[in-house]
């Protein structure tokens, strides 16, 4: 599915800034961007620039020192810790790049974590055979290579049907050939699910497979384009 | 179907079973403590409460020499007494064939249907029947001591002349719960043997004692809300013209008086001993779990991001430590139940009640569960709070290196000394003082748990040594039925085999300081006597002053008096003479409420000439049966005990309780021990596995890592056990000092064996516990704990 011109979040000066110590910080610097139903995007910058806390405070795991964020109508940065917790669990998916399953559950109990919880969510197997691990289901992450480890993940992720999928470094973790792998799985599950997918990277050729492409240097926005042609995971090369 | 997250709780569990078995061990000995102490102690007060209900045990107790009936109307208008009856109590002898020596007899008259008060409980056979001067229902013990049953027959010896009388029936009364108030001696041993109480038809027995018309003996039921005092001095007032001794409260009553002294003893154990264990437990818990929770913070901030409330993971982690609590609980209130009813058990052959039932109440396991439950989430609560609050953008990163500091010993200069290993312990130690502190803590109360278990074996020893070998040195003691002159003293002197004779008078007093009193007995000793001496702990002889009363401290801070003080003593006997008397001196002894003079002086002050209640002998044992088969024949003699067999039941009596006491205290001072031992060195390992397996990498033995891990673990252990020896004297204090003052004052002994034992308990059990982790540490995996992101 391709993008709609209504976005699903939308962030306005957005700035960022952590006390380490003695000095601050800046991690953002009002950043203005959002993202469009269906749409996936690449944020793409090198290590430092603020994609990762860009994409925390998009998904609710942390608040902006200043500026606003808006989920469809809500305003998030209004809402307390348990709004945010609420947010999260009706409508944010996240994929991290160590993948952070739970070592002591399964496969399948992994995913059950999320379906346990959300409204109205995909089944366990569904949201597995969707990535391709219907016959690894109740195998423990620690029996997983770590692209399977990453592909329950995102299963995870989707399993609640969220209205954003959020990645952070998906492939950072992985060889080139598992990575491709992955990035096969989020596009197709963007796809087949709609749901906006906004993954953070700091590979540049991954670019290639999105809608929209924002680029980040220093806490800022330095450029954002659209491909005229997606390339297909397969056809990555990095 | 069970949610995943359920799954991971048990999961969780299942991987730090030893730690969680560990922790269960310390709570369900808490719990246990509890249900064990607890349960014994409702079991034997509902037991006595319905007993002292259903046979309506009397609320005041009064004894006279001679009355006549007419006095019991008077006693009965005395405002507030609901019931009165009389009766006759007399003392007997008992020269049973299998008895060296005859046994004391307590001789009650009854009225034609039994008491009403103190109703008699006859377990087989009945009541003697109206006018039968030669029928009687024995006490129980005595009759299975003896394998006595009804249709058999006794010889007693009463008021100087033998009869056989007929075992009608075999009987309890709530007055003879514990068969106390025997001969000299038995107020330390009861002995089942050696006391019987006869209940015969009062008028028929009642010409034998010249009773006729008359009564010695009173026992009285209030009226709800009546203050005991009024009455009991209005009954003083009303008897002392008949040789009243002076009426008791059933609080005093022999029976009921020691009776609530060990309920007592026992419900304040019961409140002391499980709080140790849970605060242990607490202390674990809070150990334990701080580690998961910190092991576990991306697991925390990935449940949060997918959605989870802060709220839900905090009952998340509490439920695992509710895992725990219920696993100890489970285990707890089974021993608890198992060793309540041994206990009952263990006091089954000294409170004679007509049934023993061994009740567990819902309401005690649910206060031990509850107790645990409440201290285990108490210990957990920093932690679960610290899971609740954890920011999970933040719990994403790594986290920082821990700081150390240089220690103490390297700041004075001394680190050279250190070898690599010891720095690395210092430091340790040094970053986290406190659980360093707590984790001693928690051995040293171990160690202390061992303590009060095993102090009572050794201080048994020292206690017979001064009061069976230094204070109570004769052979054998001698009660005349009545005060005898020298004479008899004399014709006992010259019995074959008999080495020594010393004379005793005792007589039954009223000590009185303005308006504190007291009722005992002075004991007149003689002078320089080397049978029967005052010893003070710790082992002092106190010589009796030539005139003045040497009182007992615990006697005279009773009545607030001090050497040189002068005190009334009201005679309760004879003449019953009212003499003020000068306290010569204080003694510190062990047992009792002690008040003696030496003999001439107490004759003088009486104004009779020389007489004695019992005689004290000294014996070649190579004469003994004949000196037995003697005194036998001899009618004034109302009961001869036994040094050795004073001994002997004395230590039957404690063995068996203090060896059971003793082997469940060190038990459980060893899962206390091992607990806190084997928890902190599972988490060092856990914490430093990378650290430790770098060192390996780097070249370090087996050993030297061993010695960086458990280094720490040996300074706690080493660290604890002379606190932990301290506090096990302070514990025993504490619980010692929920006895009774007046019955006794043990001081809290605690031999060096006792130490050296409790010690080298508490070092197995530490070792143990490092041996299973050492264990593990030798199978370390090099490669995969270094390639594992923290």
């Amino acid at each position: 599915m391709g993008q709609s011109s209504e976005a699903v979040i939308q962030a306005r000066s957005l700035s960022k800034v952590y006390r380490m110590g003695e000095v601050d910080v800046v991690a953002l610097r009002r950043v203005d961007v959002e993202f469009y139903a269906g749409e996936f995007a690449v944020l793409l910058g090198p290590s430092g620039s603020g994609k990762s806390t860009l994409l925390n405070i998009l998904g609710g795991l942390d608040v902006p020192t200043s500026g606003a964020v808006h989920y469809r109508d809500h305003d998030l940065t209004m809402g307390d810790e348990a709004a945010l917790t609420e947010y999260r669990r009706d409508h944010v998916g996240f994929v991290f790049q160590f993948y952070n399953l739970i070592p002591s559950l399964t496969a399948r109990e992994n995913v059950a974590l999320v379906t346990d919880i959300a409204p109205a969510p995909l089944s366990p197997e569904d949201a597995l055979a969707l990535v391709g691990l219907s016959p690894r289901m109740d195998h423990f992450p620690s029996e997983m290579s770590g692209g399977e480890q990453q592909r329950v993940a995102i299963a995870r992720a989707i399993a609640k049907r969220p209205d954003l999928v959020l990645c952070d470094e998906p492939t950072g973790a992985l060889d080139y050939r598992t990575g491709q792998l992955v990035l096969e799985v989020l596009s197709r599950v963007n796809r087949e699910l709609g749901a906006t997918t906004a993954v953070i990277t700091h590979n540049a050729p991954i670019a290639q497979m999105a809608d929209r492409v924002i680029e980040l240097a220093d806490g800022r926005i330095r450029s954002e384009q659209r491909n005229a042609r997606k390339l297909a995971a397969t056809e990555l090369r990095w | 179907m069970v949610a995943a997250l359920d799954r991971k709780l048990l999961r969780d569990a299942w991987r730090m079973r030893g730690q969680a078995l560990t922790i269960a061990a310390v709570i369900a000995c808490g719990i246990a403590s509890y249900v064990t102490l607890r349960s014994a102690y409702s079991s034997l007060l509902g037991a006595r409460d319905a007993y002292y209900e259903t046979q309506r045990f009397a609320d005041v107790f009064a004894h006279a020499k001679r009355a006549p009936e007419y006095v019991a109307s008077r006693i009965d208008a005395v405002p507030g007494v609901a019931l009165t009856e009389v009766r006759l109590v007399e003392t007997v002898m008992i020269p049973v064939e299998d008895l060296a020596e005859p046994a004391a007899g307590r001789l009650i008259g009854i009225a034609p249907g039994g008491p009403l008060l103190n109703a008699i409980f006859v377990r087989r056979g009945r009541l003697p029947e109206p006018g039968r001067a030669d029928e009687a229902a024995i006490l129980e013990t005595f009759a299975r001591a003896h394998r006595l049953e009804p249709g058999d027959t006794l010889p007693v010896v009463i008021n100087g002349v033998r009869r056989n009388v007929k075992v009608t029936g075999i009987a309890l009364s709530p007055e003879y719960v514990m068969a106390v108030g025997g001969s000299a001696g038995q107020e330390f041993a009861p002995d089942d043997r050696r006391f019987c109480v006869l209940w015969m038809d009062r008028d028929a027995i009642a010409p034998a004692f010249d009773m006729k018309g008359a009564f010695d003996d009173v026992t009285l039921r209030l009226q709800p809300g009546t203050t005991r005092q009024g009455v009991i001095e209005a009954v003083d007032s009303i008897l002392a013209p008949y040789g009243g001794l002076g009426a008791v409260g059933r609080d005093r009553q022999p029976s009921a008086f020691f009776v609530d002294n060990e309920l007592r003893q026992l419900g304040s154990y019961a409140t002391i001993a499980p709080i140790i264990f849970l605060a242990v437990a607490g202390f674990l818990v809070n150990l334990v779990l701080s580690r998961v929770i910190h092991l576990q913070r991306s697991q925390i901030a990935t449940l949060k991001a997918i959605g989870y409330r802060g709220r839900e993971i905090g009952t998340h982690y509490l439920q695992l430590v509710l895992l725990i609590v219920a696993l100890g609980a489970a285990a707890g209130t089974g021993l608890g139940a198992w060793l309540g009813a041994g206990m009952l058990r263990l006091y089954q052959p000294y409170f004679h009640f007509p049934a023993f039932d061994y009740r567990l109440e819902t309401r005690v396991v649910l206060v031990g569960v509850l107790a645990s439950a409440l201290a285990a989430c108490a210990g957990s609560m920093a932690a679960v709070w610290r899971a609740v609050r954890l920011p999970a953008a933040e719990a994403m990163q790594p986290e920082a290196p821990p700081t150390y500091r240089r220690s103490i010993l390297e700041r004075v200069g001394l680190g050279r000394l250190l070898g690599g290993s010891a720095t690395m312990v210092l430091r340790e130690l040094r970053r986290r003082p406190l659980r360093a502190a707590l984790s001693c803590l928690g051995i040293a109360f171990g160690v202390a748990v061992i303590v009060v278990g095993a102090f009572s074996r050794g201080a048994l020893d020292t206690i017979i040594h001064i009061q069976f070998e230094q204070a109570q040195r004769e052979d054998m003691s001698i009660a005349f039925t009545e005060p005898l002159d020298d004479r008899v003293s004399g014709s006992i002197a010259h019995l074959p085999g008999v080495l020594w004779v010393e004379e005793v008078h005792a007589v039954p007093v009223r000590i009185r300081n303005g308006h504190r009193f007291r009722e005992t007995v002075v004991s007149g000793l003689a002078p320089g006597g080397s049978l029967r001496r005052v010893v003070e702990w710790p082992g002092r002889v106190v010589e009796v002053p030539p005139d003045g009363l040497l009182l007992g401290d615990a006697l005279a801070s009773t009545l607030g008096v001090r050497a040189g003080d002068e005190v009334l003593l009201e005679v309760l006997e004879g003449e019953r003479q009212t003499r003020a008397v000068r306290v010569g001196a204080l003694s510190h002894e062990m047992f009792g409420l002690t008040a003696y003079m030496s003999l001439s002086a107490l004759h003088a002050l009486l104004g009779t000439s020389a007489a004695a209640s019992s005689v004290l002998l000294a014996i070649d044992g190579r004469f003994e049966e004949a000196i037995d088969a003697e005194l036998k024949r001899m009618p004034r003699v109302a009961a001869v005990v036994r040094r050795r067999d004073v001994i002997r039941q004395f230590r039957e009596q404690s063995a068996e309780s203090m060896i059971t006491t003793s082997i469940v205290l060190t038990l459980f001072g060893c899962a206390i021990a091992a607990a806190v031992v084997y928890n902190n060195a599972r988490i060092a390992l856990s914490m430093r596995s990378r650290d430790l397996a770098s060192l390996r990498v780097l070249g370090f033995t087996r050993r030297e890592i061993s010695a960086v891990l458990l280094g720490e673990l040996a300074v706690y252990v080493l660290v604890a056990i002379g606190p932990g020896l301290a506090l096990g004297k302070g514990l025993a204090v504490v619980m010692m000092s929920s006895v009774n003052q007046e019955l006794y004052r043990i001081p809290v002994l605690v031999t060096q064996a006792t130490y050296g034992f409790a010690a080298a308990v508490t070092l197995a059990a530490a070792i143990a516990s490092t041996v299973v982790v050492r264990r593990q540490l030798d199978k370390l995996d090099l490669i995969a704990v270094l390639k594992a992101r923290e």
